[in-house]
């Protein structure tokens, strides 16, 4: 048993020098700046955009080592397992108020953080980080139902078009267990972020029923089946729809009437930065006007900065899919964690729902 | 002395194995008997059988998958074997030409075929017919599983007869064994070996699938990797129930193997007598 210990412990160790090695392969002694951020989530220079990594190394004469996760657990597994060191991170909100609540965060110093000033009032003190002191907000958008107009027999404006028979087969859902409780929550009137098993197991229901009308549980692939027309409606980002909309003009977005799920992805530091002060004036530097402006441009998600959305063309200011109207978003929640019993009663029934 | 040097050649691998398969094989183990808190339970297993239909449905799906592959591949490979030596060569290139390409991506490529406005269906269209609905079902599923192991069917089956000594069938015609009797009582028994490796290399991934069954299964033909996928990567990390389904599938794929690999022994013993 012991000289198995020993092995892994090797194995783990020689793990650790190979990624050390990765993340120091900076020139001179300029300092490394390591950020990890979701992909295909900022402007980098292709097609033509600001190249604002560039731009930041260039300022401030540093290096910049960027990584990117697909999913909030894929980052929080690598950072709890310990392996990684990051100085600036972009989890989204209900990871976010885990982190808090696991102490893996650090707060940030505002006075390094000028811009900070721009972030619009309702995201100040979001529910994920009530006190505001660990997060600058990078980017929002909302869920809504992405329909195919020569599909639909009129125009959806609740989640009940997911459950609708006329639809039969061509209705796509989330495969995510919490996206699709959060919509069958909607549905029947709870909160996305509610502990009460009686309404979860309410949800489940809902969801098996659901089944029989289901082309399929996806999650990216949505995207190109809604693009080609394989399904008439399907839950879907706002951000995404605006760009599936300008390929498919058949297309169309809503935000349901029942209320929908908004999604912050804010910038934070994780506990051990080694450069909390440069990943401060990074995370100041992304909320420029300028900056800002070449990042929304490029991933089309919505701004949470009204330095950025005062800058940005009128056409983009003025879609109600990118910026909808304060009644809809007085309908929106954002998830926060929930307590890890509830966590496993949602995957427990959602294991049910799929292996019937 | 040999026999000593022969095992310090061994040693990499064996140090390769240790870490990579009896660890984690190890900690499958102690995960699927721990439960979230850390103690000891038996809740993981027990739970398992919610989810029998789903195991029932991959090992069918698996099992026809197979069964086709071993229909399809056993003349291909007859025939190779068969051809002259650059001509094997050829065939087992261009056999193994697609598997130059990620799997993901010929799997998807299935997936614009078979779509309801996908290649298929629009080009039937051109003459009037369909559309038909081929993609969420679940010959989809087999016909994937059977697109992209049918290659590790043939190879087995093809290395073991091209070691037939051609004489052993002309001895069976000699003695006048029609066509069907030298396929069945000269052919197959000598093939088996290759049989058995090729019903293992199709069966074994096929079971354990997750990404052919997602993309052409759709959310009606999810199978059990699907299921162990989502405890690892879904909403919430759940390891202990993750490894609980992958231990039962393990030990579900060592019995079928196990009954397998008997039935060989019985037909070589057979043979000899």
């Amino acid at each position: 048993m012991k000289k198995l210990l020993a092995v892994l412990l090797t194995a783990a160790l020689a793990m650790g020098t190979m990624t050390g090695c990765g993340s120091n392969g900076g020139e001179g002694d300029k300092p490394t700046l390591n950020v990890y951020n979701w992909g295909e989530y900022i402007s980098d220079g292709t097609d033509g955009t600001l190249d604002t990594i560039a731009a930041f190394e260039e300022e401030f004469g540093v290096n910049v080592q960027y990584d990117m996760f697909s999913t909030n657990e894929e980052m929080y597994t690598k950072l709890k397992s310990g392996s990684v060191s990051y100085d600036v991170i972009i989890p989204s909100d209900y990871m976010i108020s885990r982190m808090i609540k696991e102490d893996m965060l650090e707060k940030l110093n505002m006075e390094n953080i000028p811009n900070s000033q721009y972030v619009m009032d309702q995201f100040k003190t979001p529910d994920y980080d009530p006190t505001g002191e660990y997060s600058v907000p990078y980017t929002w958008g909302t869920v809504g139902l992405i329909y195919n107009t020569t599909m639909v027999e009129e125009i959806p404006d609740s989640w009940d078009a997911l459950w609708d028979e006329r639809y039969k087969d061509n209705i796509l859902m989330f495969s995510n267990s919490r996206d699709a409780f959060g919509i069958a929550e909607k549905l029947l009137g709870y909160s996305q972020n509610t502990t009460d098993e009686a309404e979860i197991r309410a949800c489940a229901d809902l969801l098996k029923q659901q089944k029989d009308v289901l082309q399929t549980y996806v999650m990216d692939e949505i995207f190109d089946k809604m693009e080609i027309g394989e399904a008439a409606v399907a839950p879907y980002y706002a951000g995404d729809a605006v760009t599936m909309i300008s390929e498919n003009p058949d297309l169309g977005f809503v935000v349901p009437k029942e209320g929908s799920n908004v999604f912050i992805d804010a910038m934070c530091i994780p506990k051990g930065s080694p450069n909390k002060e440069l990943a401060e004036q990074f995370i100041n530097f992304m909320c420029e006007t300028e900056i800002g402006v070449a990042n929304i441009e490029k991933i089309c998600y919505s701004t949470p900065l009204t330095n950025v959305y005062d800058a940005l063309p009128d056409e983009t200011k003025n879609n109600p899919i990118i910026y909808p109207s304060d009644e809809v978003l007085a309908n929106c929640e954002s998830f926060v964690n929930l307590p890890d019993e509830t966590n496993l009663l949602i995957q427990d029934l959602w294991n049910e729902i799929i292996a019937e | 002395m040999k026999s000593n040097k022969s095992i310090f050649a061994s040693v990499p691998y064996l140090i390769w194995m240790a870490i990579f398969i009896l660890v984690p094989l190890g900690m499958v183990l102690v995960f699927a008997f721990t439960s979230r808190e850390g103690g000891f339970t038996f809740d993981n297993i027990l739970g398992i059988g919610k989810y029998a239909r789903v195991f029932l449905k991959s090992i069918n799906l698996s099992v026809i998958a197979t069964l086709i592959c071993l229909v399809l591949a056993f003349p291909i490979a007859y025939m190779m074997s068969k051809m002259s030596e650059v001509a094997q060569r050829t065939v087992l290139m261009l056999l193994m030409l697609p598997m130059w390409m990620s799997f993901l991506l010929r799997t998807y490529a299935w997936m614009t075929l078979l779509e309801r406005e996908g290649l298929i269906n629009k080009f039937l269209g051109l003459f009037g017919i369909g559309p038909f609905t081929m993609i969420n079902t679940q010959g989809a599923v087999v016909l994937g599983m059977v697109y992209n192991f049918l290659p590790f069917m043939i190879m087995p089956l093809h290395s073991i007869m091209v070691k037939i000594d051609k004489s052993v069938i002309e001895a069976a015609q000699d003695l006048g064994a029609n066509g069907f009797h030298v396929l069945v009582r000269v052919l197959i028994p000598l093939s088996l070996p290759g049989i058995i490796t090729g019903i293992t290399m199709v069966f074994v991934p096929s079971v354990s699938t997750f990404i052919i069954s997602r993309m052409l299964g759709g959310g009606k033909n999810i199978l059990i990797g699907d299921l162990i996928e989502q405890q690892f990567l879904g909403s919430v990390y759940n390891p202990n129930v993750g490894s609980a389904m992958s231990l039962v599938l393990m030990v579900i794929i060592l019995i079928i193997m196990g009954i397998i690999n008997h039935f060989d022994d019985e037909e070589m013993e057979g043979m000899l007598i």
